[in-house]
């Protein structure tokens, strides 16, 4: 109980940290949203001034700071000027959005990453495994951008796949059954980007932790006295190797928020990455910093989850904090 | 000391496509700039070595391109003009390295008689592959620098934190663990969103070396870090310091060396990564601008939708970042391997266990 205090003591220090760091950033900017209008010569600087002070632009940055945590502590995060509505709707909408397309392609990975990656260590240095690392090295090369960007030519050239957004024009008049066809034909290629550039990564992972394990004595005395392979390998060693692989698994659901940022923009769907690079064209601070302070606190959140259970799969990290 | 074999091989990889980049004015026909209003999204060229009428020929040539009235029909070689290609020859002026005035070029075809475009043209008519050899200046040159001004940002603090201990080691190790918790891309968009975004070409490049190379320092500094706490209570390190040596002798002589081994290893690691950065900026539009060309902003044509149907060698761009990729990643775990050669690694590719 002591340890997961502590740790939650630590995530919120981090996360006040990290919204310092982003304000102090953006206060450091040059330049800010109502720049352009001062351009228009049909805005007067009176205008401009009074709506400078509106949205407390011209108080010093402490101020700016504390108006902002009052506002974050309501759940607004902040005002968007492009969109004159609070951040916190806003960023809710596309953060649902990514999250669809993040959960799957998550799921999706691991789904497959954990039965392929056993195979793999089961078979150490014998085909399968030999075919298997070949396949994910040239997967881990080809970068997301580049990926997306394939999958994008594929789909134009095959008209197999919906190339971008979210939903078909006249979404409305569809029948239940369309409309869920529709959002899954549209969220293929995305998902199919981003579980095939985490799938190596996992895989490596998983079968890295279970060939350390495999060659443990305890497995080899299990094997002596006849126990299945399957349950061997699924039940024995895959609880074994779980330490390293509940890490990566806190890190992946760390990264849904901020993992698709560029499949998004490229596959054109209404996630947060497409918001953010608006914000960051447009000078709207505020939703800038209310994306990175999202998908931080989903960082940290994911790393918390992460502690956590390994805090119940570990007994060894349960006598060592409990020793301190 | 001898390279092992594996590392040499590597290395010798990469410096061979890394050569290619740097002599981009030897090894392409054109200048990136150059622009064919009259031939823009031509198709790559075919070389030929049969004519139409089945001769054979020794010196390799080849066709150009019919004017497309409607652009849906596949292009058709006018075939009654061979134009052959010169090897070696004089072309257009470029300066090798950025100093060495020079004309030679490794292929390119008589003036006056049609141009060869190996990978097409772009919107401008300007050689995608000549544009691709240059824009790999851009983005390996981003690569390289990020990399070094995050290694010497990394070690610096890693080194201070490690070696003098107490608050020092306190503060800078808090806020590494801050800029670890933030998401990488996030954090380089938003150091890019407060920087101005009208700028010149050259500052931007200049820019997005600082943003990229800025981010990353907190990973190399914790690993540094450990290192330097290990090393300095090595027997030999206390011996040194009873012997009356000064700070600076023992960092220099005793200590920094057990850390050139990781910061190779995390040079390699970043360097592709840091160029993926870049590509990822000019891509959205906050990196490289045009005319300079980059591999980012090469690719950032096929976010028009058109092109992305109409004219699939604009993708090359991104196919030419696969074999540095696979170069730098062997590398990182040839010397992983070097330093390390009983685990079995899981991040970078290669031969594992």
């Amino acid at each position: 109980m002591r340890y997961f205090l502590r740790r939650t003591i630590q995530a919120v220090l981090l996360l006040f940290g990290v919204s310092v760091l982003t304000f102090l950033f953006s206060a450091l900017a040059p330049g800010n949203y109502f720049d352009e209008m001062r351009l228009n010569p049909q805005i007067s600087s009176e205008t401009l001034a009074s709506l400078r002070a509106q949205y407390q632009l011209d108080r010093p940055l402490p101020i700016r700071y504390a108006y902002w945590v009052s506002s974050v502590l309501r759940g607004e995060l902040g005002f968007s000027f492009a969109y004159n509505t609070p951040v916190g709707p806003l960023l809710w909408v596309r953060a649902r959005n990514t999250l669809l397309l993040t959960l799957t392609a998550t799921l999706l990975a691991w789904a497959l990453a954990l039965p392929v990656g056993i195979w793999s260590a089961a078979s150490l240095g014998r085909w399968p495994d030999r075919a298997l690392s070949g396949a994910t090295a040239t997967f881990l090369i080809v970068p997301e951008l580049v990926l997306a960007l394939g999958l994008l030519i594929f789909a134009v050239r095959t008209n197999w796949f919906p190339t971008g957004g979210f939903v078909s024009t006249g979404f409305e008049t569809l029948s239940p059954a369309n409309k869920l066809r529709d959002i899954v034909l549209h969220m293929a290629l995305p998902v199919a980007a981003l579980a095939l550039s985490s799938l190596p990564i996992l895989l490596r992972h998983v079968r890295a932790a279970m060939a350390e394990v495999l060659g443990a004595p305890f497995l080899r005395a299990a094997e002596g006295h006849g126990i299945p392979r399957q349950t061997l390998l699924f039940k024995y060693a895959l609880r074994a190797a779980a330490n390293p692989l509940i890490s990566l698994f806190g890190f992946s659901l760390g990264a849904l928020l901020s993992g698709s940022l560029i499949v998004e923009v490229v596959m054109s769907w209404p996630g947060l990455g497409p918001l953010l690079l608006e914000a960051i064209l447009a000078r709207d601070v505020y939703v800038v910093i209310g994306g990175v302070l999202l998908s931080t606190i989903f960082l940290v959140g994911g790393n918390f989850v992460a502690d956590m259970l390994l805090y119940r799969a570990d007994p060894r990290i349960r006598t060592e904090s409990a020793a301190k | 000391m001898k390279l092992p074999s594996k590392l040499a091989k590597w290395l010798i990889a990469l410096g061979l496509l890394h050569g290619a980049v740097i002599c981009a004015g030897f090894f392409t026909p054109y200048d990136p700039g150059e622009q064919d209003r009259e031939n823009t999204y031509q198709p790559p060229t075919h070389i030929h070595l049969v004519d139409s009428q089945g001769h054979f020929h020794i010196r390799p040539f080849f066709y150009r391109y019919l004017n497309r009235e409607d652009f849906s029909e596949p292009p058709q070689e006018d075939t009654t003009k061979i134009i052959p290609l010169r090897f070696f020859a004089k072309g257009a002026r470029y300066h090798l390295m950025g100093f060495i005035p020079l004309s030679l070029h490794l292929f390119c075809s008589d003036p006056g008689s049609g141009r060869i475009y190996l990978l097409g043209t772009d919107a401008y008519g300007r050689d995608q592959f000549s544009r691709i050899l240059f824009g790999g200046q851009i983005s390996l040159l981003t690569g390289l620098l990020g990399a070094f001004i995050t290694l010497l940002l990394g070690a610096s603090i890693g080194t201070t934190a490690g070696y003098y201990g107490g608050w020092r080691d306190g503060l800078l190790m808090r806020l590494a663990e801050l800029f670890v918790a933030l998401p990488w891309l996030y954090l380089l968009f938003a150091l890019r969103a407060f920087l101005p975004l009208a700028v010149s070409p050259l500052e931007a490049f200049l820019l997005v070396v600082v943003v990229v190379g800025t981010v990353g320092w907190a990973r190399p500094a914790r690993l540094i870090r450990g290192i330097v706490l290990s090393a300095k209570e090595r027997d030999f390190v206390r011996a040194a310091r009873g012997f009356g040596a000064s700070n600076t002798y023992l960092l220099r002589r005793h200590i920094l060396p057990e850390t050139a081994g990781v910061l190779l290893t995390q040079a390699a690691i970043l360097i592709p990564q840091f160029v993926l950065a870049e590509m990822t900026l000019s891509f959205l539009g906050l990196g490289v601008p045009e005319p300079l060309a980059s591999w980012g902003n090469l690719l950032a044509n096929l976010q028009q939708y058109s092109v992305l149907v109409s004219y699939w060698w604009m993708y090359l761009p991104a196919l030419a970042i696969v074999p540095f990729f696979v170069g730098y990643l062997g590398l990182a775990s040839a010397l992983q391997e070097h330093a390390n050669p009983h685990k079995i690694e899981v991040g970078v590719t290669g031969d594992t266990v």
